[in-house]
């Protein structure tokens, strides 16, 4: 869950980290006025978008003069950027700048260790810096069982820079390796740093992911920060759709079904589990198959909870027919999906034998569900046929009603 | 032969008396797995479908030997019954639990490390190595286990549970058989990755090809085709790759954890262009895996 720059800036500077003078948010053009007028000097507004791409697409402007900083500010609070509205506009001092420098701490999936990485060339995207200029960045790995301790900080720092820049970063690295520890985080990124004119260093930008599993460890800080419950933070805000999903999900703890994810086709997918899922949507798309949505269902899900999602994707608009199709299951029972299948088809007006383009769910209690199936008129398949096929004959069923 | 568990292992169920867990002791010992004990604190002299109740690893390690445990707790135990089991000396973890916080993943990881230990997972299905026996849910039932596994000589790993056992059913349908299944959990950090369990394959004798599962994310097919490079590896590898739509959707989460387009080398036409010039032949669908995986044998 990525955090707005502001939040992130808000955490970072609650464990120590120098900021701009006067970094504040603004939710009006007259909060904006107000912050600038504080600052007494030159100021940078802006704009607060999860998405990427802001300096491009004119979010980020420069005021001399509180006047203009509201003028700024009002611009930038209309400016939609990749469809994402401004949360506000983050109003900072500007002053110049002399070195920059690019700080994160993350995770190394191969080491399986948070890795903390310096380049001397921050503000720029630091994957081209290590492609181009290898030697500009550095990389350490710490423990996640000792404590940290600043040596490691100073082995990263001493790599890139000297003089008495070497102890003012390294309170910065050992900062920000302690907050991505306390806080679970998956990211946690100050690019550029910046050593200002007068020696001292600030970060001019920052950046911070959250990893879902943590929220409810962290729910005082997340309150504190006003994050939602409901806010994912996804590249895109969840639809009603989504959410719809996501409640039939949370209303029953027994297996997954409903988390799913809204495309614009007219063939409604019930499909899982995690792999299953991936693999069945690539084989519809594969087939020229339009999608209505994509899920996963697993862990064996309750038969009101699959009749629930069954139901969420018969009523979007624009859906046609379900395919039903797993790859071979162990725990998930396939009666009980039959069973929930078939229940929300019939609850929602319809016709199993109809609606139902086809059901390949083979596996544990396959005799049991192919029975039922059977008796509904429902064509189903057995593990003789791929998931690539049933995914074919659903698409090419789709196409002809 | 096999992999990491043979009909041998020994193997306790921490947090057995869970509803899943339950259902789990029943398919195992259907199997034939030794089960020699099972660990939920309170509930020492109980047993589960006849295997012996304890409150702590150490209770059971004093009794007999315990080669392997499979982890099956809520998230937030998860890391203290994995630090229990490696400190009371078990030296191969099967950790099925999901959302387990990344952090706490890497502690165990690293535990793990200092002991000398194995990890499989966290968010796995298990180890089956055929005719032999599984730890874990791998399978499901042993006449299911049965119909879709069969002894063989292709070594299986797979980020998805359910792929794994897709995968061993088709390639048993074209009459060939696995030495060891192997899935390997779908999070961004995972105890053992494919170039971590490739040396044991490589090492076993009854193993001719590797086949496996993979995903968008991460860097752990780049990793297997380096180590597949530098190794010279005597095994031919086929690999299928889910989620190719998902190149066009950075920043959205599907399927695991560990399943998400952040970067450049994160997209599935990435990982596919560094296993195809490593040697890996990917599959288009997944039942285009005999073929090749015949092909490469030379057959």
């Amino acid at each position: 869950m990525r955090f707005y720059e502001y939040e992130s800036k808000q955490l970072l500077a609650r464990h120590g980290v120098a900021l701009p003078k006067g970094s504040k948010l603004a939710k009006s053009a007259a909060e904006a006025r107000q912050i600038a007028a504080a600052i007494a000097g030159p100021t940078v507004l802006k704009s607060q978008v999860l998405s990427g791409g802001r300096m491009k697409a004119g979010g980020v402007l420069f005021a001399d003069s509180p006047d203009e900083a509201a003028t700024a500010a009002e611009k930038i609070l209309r400016l939609e950027i990749n469809g994402h509205k401004p949360r506000g506009v983050l109003v900072e001092s500007r002053q110049p700048v002399v070195q920059e420098y690019y700080l994160a701490v993350t995770w190394d999936g191969i080491a399986k260790r948070p890795v903390m990485i310096l380049s001397d060339m921050g503000g720029i995207d630091v994957e081209e810096v290590a492609e181009k200029h290898p030697e500009h960045i550095a990389k350490r790995h710490f423990s996640t069982l000792l404590p940290f301790t600043e040596y490691r900080a100073k082995q990263l720092v001493a790599q890139l820079a000297s003089g008495s820049d070497v102890s003012a970063i390294i309170r910065f690295v050992a900062s920000l390796a302690r907050i991505f520890m306390q806080y679970g985080l998956t990211l946690a990124e100050i690019n550029p740093l910046a050593k200002l004119s007068d020696g001292s260093f600030v970060a001019l930008d920052a950046h911070v992911d959250m990893e879902a599993e943590v929220r409810s460890q962290h729910a005082g800080l997340l309150r504190e920060l006003e994050i939602g419950d409901d806010e994912t933070r996804m590249a895109r805000p969840p639809t009603k759709f989504e959410l719809d999903g996501a409640a039939i999900n949370a209303a029953d703890h027994r297996g997954v079904a409903g988390n799913v994810t809204e495309f614009a086709g007219s063939l409604g997918l019930i499909i899982g589990a995690g792999g299953g899922s991936l693999t069945l949507f690539d084989a519809v798309r594969n087939h020229g198959g339009d999608p209505a949505n994509y899920c996963e269902i697993g862990g064996n899900p309750s038969v009101g909870k699959v009749a629930n999602l069954t139901k969420l994707i018969l009523a979007k608009p624009g859906v046609k027919k379900i395919a039903v199709m797993m790859n071979v299951v162990s725990n998930t029972r396939v009666d009980m999906v039959a069973r929930g299948v078939i229940k929300g088809v019939v609850e929602s007006g319809f016709e199993p034998a109809d609606k139902i383009a086809i059901f390949r769910i083979p596996g544990s209690w396959e005799q049991e569900g192919f029975k039922l199936l059977g008796k509904y008129g429902v064509e189903f398949c057995d593990r003789s046929v791929s998931m690539y096929e049933a995914a074919g004959r659903a698409v090419a069923k789709a196409k002809r009603s | 032969m096999s992999i990491l568990i043979t009909g041998d292992t020994t193997c306790i169920i921490q947090g057995i008396t869970g509803r899943e867990a339950v259902s789990m002791t029943r398919e195992c010992l259907d199997y034939g797995t030794k089960i020699v004990g099972g660990v939920t604190p309170g509930r020492r002299g109980r047993d589960v479908h006849g295997v012996p109740v304890y409150d702590t690893v150490e209770q059971v390690v004093q009794k007999t030997r315990v080669d392997a445990s499979v982890i099956s707790v809520p998230p937030a135990f998860a890391r203290d019954a994995a630090f229990e089991a490696i400190e009371a000396g078990v030296k191969l973890l099967v950790i099925v639990t999901e959302n387990i916080p990344r952090f706490e993943v890497a502690q165990m990881v690293e535990l793990a490390e200092l002991r000398g230990a194995r990890i499989i997972g966290p968010n796995c299905l298990g180890v089956l190595s055929p005719g032999e026996a599984k730890i874990g849910g791998l399978g499901g039932r042993a006449v299911d286990a049965r119909k879709a596994f069969t002894k063989g000589r292709v070594g299986v790993m797979s980020r998805s549970g359910g792929m794994t056992t897709e995968i061993c059913n088709t390639l048993s349908a074209a009459g060939l058989g696995q030495s060891t299944a192997v899935s390997i959990g779908g999070d961004a950090i995972i105890g053992s990755s494919y170039a971590e369990l490739m040396p044991l394959f490589e090492a076993d004798p009854e193993t001719e090809a590797i086949a496996i599962y993979s995903e968008p994310g991460g860097r752990m097919e780049a990793d297997l085709a380096r180590w597949v490079t530098d190794h010279k590896s005597r095994l031919p590898v086929v690999a299928f790759m889910a989620g190719r739509f998902m190149d066009a959707m950075p920043g959205m989460r599907f399927g695991h954890a560990g399943t998400i387009v952040e970067g450049k080398a994160d997209t599935t036409a990435e990982k596919i262009e560094r296993m195809n010039a490593a040697g890996i032949a990917v599959a288009e669908r997944i039942e285009d895996i005999p073929a090749l995986v015949k092909q490469k044998l030379g057959r």
